[in-house]
């Protein structure tokens, strides 16, 4: 869990932020609704999602909402993986 | 009554909310021609105010230029005022066409459809050529028009950090699952003022199999050494396949917009674009202008040279004040404060000083860039711009912001 929440923070920082943006991120910062990561940039972190997880996250599920927040990430992609 | 009492007070609400937040836009009035000086009303019911203008797209100096008056005055006399039509009904003149190929030969591309305006263009041009088998590809700080487009258009979305070559090139190999890759620029960022690097965009392009467009609006008229736009600034004239361009800012400076490119492309926008196929036909009067200013501006690269010499000075003469500027080669040349009161204090001053420029904040430019976007244009001569550097020396010492960098401005201002 702790892997999965490191990774993807790691991830987001990569490609989200400029190199002299030294924002404070963690499982729980607002990344759509806090402008960190807009509606068209949140394909690619889908992308790693699936390829990092083995999962297929249908676009129905890949909201906004559910790409909030790490802990809302990990939690969609978990359920993917039961399922 | 079916606008009730209810909503009334929920929209005074949040109008109120925005003027709170200082992000209340208000119109000025100006009670002239558009030029390098101009009489200016604001706020609303004040004395009119002669002020130096440096905030318009009006980069070529043609807005007012008496030939482009006298062939808009004709175009009125020969075709009318009006068309009553979209194109392709009964909207389509002689002149309409002739303006398209007009525009074909001077950006360098295969052919070339008008849109009521660029806003328009960019609307609709994605829909038209992409479907949900491809992916849009653009750079981070591409202009609004271009977000609307793209979320009409049913391709896949993805974007790559600004001007970031080595991200894009990343995108382009994730995404060679698709059909088409369309990569998606401006040629000159109209917050920033910085110039996207065409030829590696090009050269990205056909090593991923890529298609590429650019929205030259910002750039029309005068990048480049005969002022075709972008492409030519970046040598590659030939290469890019879908331009869009406006008519309202260097070229003229009145209204209505273009897609010029491959002519396949262009022709699926003039079957199948909707703000092409749904809004009304360019008005003959604004044709019969843009028709001249190509002319003119097709003879000679004088005001295009006399630009780049302006832009220059303007430059210089910032950065020697003490001014923390946007580093690039455009006429688009911020000023940054970072701080938005800070951004509009100095914009207020400057006003009152004779100086009309105007402070941009979030959501206009990311939180914590704050800036004044001043604007050169061939009108200006130098004495203009001396008594601009003077106003910005005089505004600048009020606030104890010469000679300061990013980090000391925000460490005196705050973010």
């Amino acid at each position: 869990m702790d892997d999965m929440k490191q990774m993807i923070l790691d991830y987001v920082r990569r490609e989200y932020l400029e190199e002299d943006d030294d924002r404070e991120l963690n499982e729980n910062t607002k990344l759509i609704t806090g402008g960190i990561v807009d509606s068209f940039s949140m394909v690619s972190l889908k992308r790693f999602l699936e390829k990092k997880y083995s999962v297929q996250i249908p676009d129905a599920e890949a909201s906004p909402e559910a790409f909030d927040t790490v802990n809302s990430i990990i939690a969609l992609v978990n359920r993917f993986k039961k399922a | 009554m079916a606008y009730s009492d209810k909503a009334r007070a929920a929209y005074q609400t949040e109008l109120g909310g925005i003027k709170e937040a200082g992000l209340f836009k208000e119109e000025r009035y100006i009670h002239a021609p558009q030029g390098a000086e101009i009489e200016v009303e604001f706020p609303a019911g004040s004395p009119v105010k002669h002020v130096i203008n440096m905030c318009a797209n009006n980069y070529l100096g043609l807005s007012s230029h008496p030939d482009v008056v006298q062939a808009a005055h004709e175009g009125l006399n020969t075709r009318g005022y009006g068309m009553s039509s979209v194109r392709f009904i009964c909207g389509t003149q002689d002149i309409h066409r002739e303006l398209e190929k007009k525009l074909t030969e001077f950006l360098g591309t295969e052919d070339t459809l008008l849109f009521p305006s660029c806003m328009d263009a960019n609307a609709g041009v994605f829909e038209a050529v992409l479907t949900d088998q491809d992916v849009m590809i653009s750079d981070r700080l591409v202009h609004a028009s271009i977000v609307d487009g793209m979320r009409l258009c049913k391709a896949m979305t993805d974007t790559y950090k600004h001007s970031d070559m080595a991200h894009l090139e990343e995108k382009l190999q994730e995404h060679q699952d698709k059909r088409y890759r369309l990569i998606i620029t401006d040629g000159v960022f109209s917050m920033d003022g910085d110039v996207a690097h065409m030829d590696q965009i090009v050269a990205l392009a056909e090593k991923y199999n890529a298609m590429v467009f650019l929205d030259d609006s910002h750039a029309s008229g005068f990048m480049g050494k005969m002022g075709r736009g972008t492409h030519e600034y970046g040598g590659v004239v030939g290469k890019i396949d879908i331009i869009t361009t406006t008519l309202g800012k260097a070229l003229g400076g009145a209204s209505g917009g273009c897609v010029s490119g491959r002519k396949e492309l262009v022709e699926m926008c003039r079957q199948k674009a909707r703000p092409y196929l749904f809004s009304n036909t360019v008005a003959p009067v604004i044709v019969s202008g843009a028709l001249k200013v190509l002319d003119l501006i097709s003879k000679t690269t004088e005001r295009r040279d006399k630009l780049e010499w302006n832009t220059n000075y303007w430059r210089k003469g910032l950065k020697e004040i003490g001014l923390d500027i946007k580093e690039g080669d455009s006429p688009i040349v911020p000023v940054m404060l970072y701080n938005a009161k800070l951004a509009q204090d100095v914009a207020r001053d400057m006003f009152a000083e004779g100086i009309y420029v105007v402070g941009f904040f979030f959501p206009v430019v990311p939180k914590g860039q704050a800036r004044i976007r001043t604007q050169l244009s061939a009108a200006h001569d130098q004495k203009h711009l001396d008594k601009g550097l003077a106003a910005f020396k005089k505004v600048g010492a009020k606030y104890g912001i010469l000679g300061l960098g990013k980090k000391q401005i925000i460490e005196k201002y705050g973010m």
